[in-house]
């Protein structure tokens, strides 16, 4: 049983004010084939979770450990982290000019993998995988997010969650920007990961419209850089109801 | 009503627009207002003054370096060359007093009007195919002592095909390349410089466009000393049209320089510059200048122009500046764009994420960069070709890293 544990992660980034604080001792576990749902305010350091586990440059870990299976990550380089099973969908995937959606993904498979994947499987794991996110044969020419709607580069993540079968994913937002439509074949494509695969998620949010396709086993409130109340499925419907206001009283994260 | 728009260096004295920075285009070299087409042209060398070094045309240039090129009695006599016959063209040698020479331009500078004046006979490549068959002229043979050479590529009326200038070995060359484009023909001209590190190379174009006729330019430098291509392509009839491209590599040491000038002369011409450069290492050193110019009677024209540098290493320096002179208020279109930027450090992060190592990362997101110009060139023996040299370029550069 895989396991990826966070303990006392506290994370900084420069600002044009100065070093800014936003994690402040960050504890949680996640097994394999978990669901756990990140919630929070804007500001919370949700977003800066994310981006600290996969080692963005941009993020400072001032202390705390973030372990795969006992194995340190905060120590690895990011492509040594992806390597090791880590995987973050990104809310903005950035566009690469003139490297094609067929060529990038081979070329992070063969990098995931330590070798080239067999080319008659390699096609039919993509073809199927586009098939199902209801994604165009024409996707694999075309060069990666350029020219993609807000829907289409979220599909493109989930494409690569699927095709790169990594043991734990942050999903930082995917949700945001989706019509109910491809809100449903993301979140089926992320179950289907989760399925294949045993792939225990990270699953951050602003709202809870997505939880009612992917099932949270955990709820995570965030607020001002650290885990405020933590429960069951049933804390989502309360925080829907009631919103973030009684976690809000003298705490904000400046 | 005709509106007239000269842009070129930016004023310095007049208070800025908030907001409103000065190109970095070297400063504040005075630039006199001059229309493009009024520069003074001619083939001979004695009718122009000598060279300082100083001038707008020599300022970015190592001028000590190539001096000779200008001042010397270079030798024009014929050099040796092989190529790849494929039909569709003739390859010869014709003379100086041929009725083609000087039918698409003359010099502007006296390194031009040097060669002009002391090359004794023309390589000469007519195409009069119609199947777009490729014509690659390989220009090996060059040693270093300084020559003068002289090319007119021709294309008949209604004709398609290739031409490409492949130039490896020495150089120490001071040359003109005249092509002329045929009513209705199609035409593409691809210059590859791979010389020898220590090579000098000056090289100017001039095309004539047709009416209907389309002139494909592609400009590929990757290896050389000194290395200045400047194409002046000139649509003189309705409906002519020029794809001008470029693509460069300059490693430490390196000075690579291009100067497209486009002249829309008749209505309804269009014209697309797209040059792109990657520099790596000491002292390596682009310069892009691009020059459009809208004449009066160029009713119609569409025209955009744009430079963009990937700077993969500090030391290194490109110039980029654009110029635009509309001299009619008819048009349909005219812009240009110019960027010098360093490697985006979320497209490596992005890559990364995915568990492709970063020094992977920055091959693919250089080859991506140049890929746009590589796809263009329309000859896929060649693009693949460039493509692995590319590919050489960036692992010999990673080592020195």
């Amino acid at each position: 049983m895989s396991v990826l544990t966070i303990e006392d992660l506290q994370v900084s980034v420069e600002t044009e004010q100065g070093t800014k604080h936003i994690l402040r001792g960050v504890d949680l576990s996640i097994g394999e084939g978990e669901t756990h749902a990140i919630m929070g305010p804007n500001g919370s350091g949700k977003s800066t979770l994310a981006y600290a586990i996969a080692g963005h440059p941009k993020y400072h870990v001032e202390g705390g450990s973030v372990k795969l299976d006992g194995e340190e990550m905060l120590d690895k380089t990011v492509d040594e982290r992806a390597r090791a099973g880590l995987f973050l969908a990104m809310q903005y995937p950035v566009e690469i000019p003139g490297v094609s959606v067929s060529n990038f993904l081979r070329t992070a498979k063969t990098a995931i993998d330590g070798e080239a994947p067999a080319i008659r499987g390699w096609i039919k794991d993509l073809d199927s995988s586009m098939k199902a996110l209801r994604m165009d044969k024409s996707f694999r020419e075309r060069n990666v997010n350029e020219g993609f709607s807000g829907g289409e580069k979220k599909r493109n993540e989930i494409l690569q969650l699927e095709l790169l079968k990594p043991k734990f994913a942050v999903l930082d937002e995917t949700d945001s920007g989706l019509d109910v439509d491809a809100l449903k074949i993301v979140s089926e494509g992320v179950n289907r990961a989760k399925e294949n695969t045993g792939l225990g998620i990270l699953l951050i949010t602003h709202y809870n419209r997505i939880l009612r396709y992917v099932k949270p086993d955990f709820v995570h409130v965030f607020v001002a850089g650290k885990v405020a109340e933590q429960g069951g499925p049933e804390l989502a419907v309360r925080l829907e109801n009631e919103g973030y206001d009684r976690f809000l009283t003298g705490a904000t994260v400046e | 009503m005709a509106a007239e728009t000269t842009v070129t260096a930016p004023a310095q004295s007049e208070p800025g627009q908030h907001g409103l920075v000065a190109h970095s285009d070297g400063g504040s070299a005075f630039v006199p207002v001059q229309t493009r087409s009024e520069r003074f042209t001619s083939t001979s060398v004695d009718d122009f003054a000598q060279v300082t070094g100083l001038e707008f045309e020599w300022k970015f240039t190592p001028f000590a370096t190539i001096k000779h090129l200008t001042t010397d009695d270079l030798d024009g006599s014929p050099t040796a060359f092989s190529y790849v016959e494929s039909g569709g063209a003739t390859v010869d040698w014709i003379d100086r007093s041929d009725a083609l020479i000087g039918s698409a331009g003359a010099p502007e500078e006296r390194a031009s009007a040097n060669a002009w004046t002391r090359f004794e006979k023309a390589l000469h490549v007519k195409v009069t195919g119609e199947a777009g068959e490729e014509t690659v002229i390989r220009r090996d043979r060059f040693d270093g002592s300084a020559r003068a050479a002289h090319v007119v590529i021709e294309a008949v009326p209604n004709s398609k095909g290739v031409v490409i200038l492949e130039n490896s070995g020495s150089a120490n060359l001071s040359e003109n390349v005249e092509i002329v484009v045929g009513d209705n023909a199609q035409l593409t001209v691809v210059t590859v410089q791979e010389w020898d590190d220590s090579a000098l190379h000056l090289s100017s174009h001039f095309a004539r466009v047709g009416r209907d006729a389309n002139l494909r330019h592609v400009i590929v430098s990757l290896g050389g000393s000194v290395v200045r291509v400047n194409p002046s392509i000139h649509l003189v009839e309705q409906g002519a049209s020029i794809d001008s491209f470029g693509l460069y590599f300059a490693d430490a040491g390196q000075y690579f320089e291009q100067r497209p000038y486009i002249d829309h002369v008749a209505a309804n011409t269009r014209s697309r510059v797209n040059y792109k450069g990657a520099l790596q290492g000491e002292k390596a050193h682009t310069v892009w200048v691009g020059d459009v110019l809208i004449g009066p009677h160029a009713d119609g024209t569409d025209s955009y122009e744009q430079n963009r540098n990937l700077v993969l290493s500090e030391g290194t320096r490109a110039d980029s500046i654009p110029n635009l002179e509309i001299e009619t208020g008819n048009i349909q279109g005219a812009g240009h764009a110019s960027s010098t930027g360093r490697f985006d450090d979320e497209q490596l992060f992005y890559l990364q994420s995915r568990g492709i190592s970063e020094e992977e990362a920055r091959r693919l997101v250089v080859r991506g960069f140049l890929a746009e110009i590589i796809q263009q060139i329309g000859s896929p023996a060649l693009e693949a070709r460039l493509s692995e040299a590319v590919e050489a370029e960036l692992v010999r550069s990673q080592a020195v890293r």
